[in-house]
């Protein structure tokens, strides 16, 4: 069951639409978050922060702005080109790309403001990096408990399953002896993400580990790891991207 | 130095809640009394500069002015990244204490000797650098580091004679005296090794990032052109003089003179490796006579 809502089919076929222009990006990765970044920017109020650590998932909180009215067409659709807004990792608010960046930044905030919420999403390949384990610590030391890091964890990163390649389990364990209320849940599930990130909870900083498909939604996608950062995409390819995501076909 | 520009923090933040400090595990006792009265503005973090640096740039990004304190070494090589795309990027009102410039800790070895910090951060868009000369210095420039523009690198050298010096913003360059034989342009506490040397013309720059556009009108007057830094002869001072030269079409000899490409792993004092470079007043006396 695909369990996607009609929102999160368009905003997909939106990312293809990108694509068809810049034929270029890392649509794998923004399928996989897409539902996050949806729920982030549904509860947000206006001091809030939403760091998107995992910059090359950009093209999904592209389209969640574009669709929330704060991304123009235009911008969105010269995705990439010389001199845009919008390029392959994001410089909105926050500048992300290099992984690793966002949480501590994500702390300056919490630290700076109590009253705000802060949201930050990393990828499950970004934790390899010991800067987010140095926030780990930090965060958890100043009970940040405006502070919320989502886990987009699809168990793949570029070259192959993080199980191959660094393994990160027990991952909420990992996150529990750190000092975080540590939680895990379907990624795709938008109504359950919403619910547990408004739901109050203790004096500390929390981690949902949100379980993910990489590409999600379409079979070409999900399966063939190539898809991680796809340039010169054909018509071809284009087209079968649109028809995965006809009723009959969503995975 | 240090001392003085702790006290100015203390004596700037009781003033201006926007103030912030974050050491990274640095001196037991170190600000104290703000730790005490501003628990709010005082951080000391662990051993773990990425995530100051990103810390600092949140806290910057939400109105805050931040100085984040600790050795040199650390805060330019081991989070450059972070120094580059989140306060460089950002153009984050971040203030790096960089304890420890060039060869204050020659007995620690080459891992705590800072003998390229100046270049590293040169690459940095947006970065201004300042090396102040002694604890006086320090004292006048402070104030004007909370509402300067974008981030700031700020060097300690080691402890240092006052010298008498007029007021002086940010970014202006001090002719100290003036001679014939050549025009000596040095920085941070070099001043104080080159002050006296006979018949030269001494300028001493504060800032070395962005370097003052006089620099060539200077040296236009003078027969021939030497750099001093407790530095690196690549990548600093020396260089930047002399990309400015070149870019005004100013063709005179420039003698650099600082420390050359290598590890400095020899410990000693700092005075001793001075010599041993060649960093001494005798040693630019005799490198100016020689041409």
């Amino acid at each position: 069951m695909h369990n996607l809502d009609a929102k999160s089919i368009a905003l997909r076929k939106k990312i293809i639409d990108v694509m068809n222009v810049s034929r270029q990006g890392h649509i794998r990765s923004a399928f996989s978050c897409l539902e996050m970044v949806r729920a982030v920017y549904d509860i947000m109020k206006p001091n809030d922060k939403f760091i998107l650590s995992k910059g090359h998932g950009c093209l999904a909180q592209y389209v969640v702005m574009n669709d929330k009215g704060l991304i123009s067409d235009k911008d969105l659709f010269d995705f990439c080109k010389f001199g845009a807004k919008l390029g392959g990792h994001p410089f909105l608010e926050i500048g992300t790309g290099s992984l690793g960046h966002g949480l501590s930044i994500g702390i300056g905030y919490a630290l700076a403001d109590r009253t705000r919420k802060v949201y930050v999403l990393l990828g499950d390949g970004e934790c390899d990096e010991g800067s987010v384990w140095e926030a780990a610590l930090c965060g958890s030391k100043h009970n940040l408990s405006n502070l919320t890091v989502l886990i987009d964890y699809n168990e793949q990163q570029s070259y192959g399953t993080t199980h191959e390649v660094c393994e990160l389990e027990p991952l909420r364990d990992k996150w529990k002896v750190f000092g975080w209320v540590a939680c895990e849940a379907n990624g795709h599930n938008i109504e359950d993400i919403e619910s547990w990130l408004q739901t109050t909870r203790r004096n500390k900083p929390e981690v949902y580990i949100c379980h993910t498909i990489k590409g999600k939604g379409i079979k070409l996608t999900e399966e063939d790891l190539r898809w991680h950062h796809k340039t010169d995409i054909t018509d071809e390819q284009i087209k079968s991207l649109h028809e995965g995501l006809n009723a009959e076909n969503l995975l | 130095m240090r001392k003085t520009c702790f006290n100015m923090i203390y004596e700037l933040a009781k003033k201006d809640k926007r103030i912030v400090y974050i050491g990274s595990d640095v001196g037991s006792g170190t600000l104290q009394q703000m730790k005490e009265e501003m628990p709010d503005q005082f951080y000391m973090e662990g051993i773990q500069e990425q995530n100051i640096i990103g810390m600092a740039t949140g806290l910057a990004l939400s109105g805050k002015i931040v100085y984040v304190n600790t050795i040199a070494t650390f805060l330019t090589r081991r989070c450059f990244e972070q120094v580059l795309l989140d306060v460089g990027r950002h153009n984050a009102k971040v203030r790096l204490l960089a304890n420890g410039g060039g060869l204050v800790y020659s007995a620690l070895g080459h891992t705590h000797v800072a003998p390229d910090d100046i270049a590293l951060m040169r690459t940095i868009p947006n970065m201004t650098i300042v090396c102040p000369c002694d604890a006086d210095e320090m004292k006048r420039l402070m104030p004007q580091t909370v509402d300067y523009p974008g981030p700031m690198y700020i060097r300690f050298g080691g402890d240092a004679e006052v010298v008498d010096m007029i007021d002086h913003k940010i970014g202006e360059g001090v002719i100290k005296q003036w001679g014939t034989q050549a025009i000596i342009i040095t920085t941070g506490t070099m001043l104080q090794v080159v002050m006296g040397i006979p018949d030269v013309t001494i300028v001493y720059l504060p800032r070395i990032k962005p370097l003052n556009p006089q620099i060539p009108i200077w040296a236009s007057l003078h027969p021939k052109v030497v750099t001093v830094e407790e530095h690196y002869i690549n990548g600093g001072l020396g260089t930047a003089v002399l990309e400015l030269l070149n870019e005004h079409g100013i063709n005179k000899p420039v003698k650099r003179i600082g420390i050359p490409e290598g590890y400095c792993d020899l410990y000693g004092t700092r005075e001793e490796q001075l010599k041993y470079y060649g960093i001494t007043t005798e040693a630019i006396e005799r490198a100016i006579l020689s041409g």
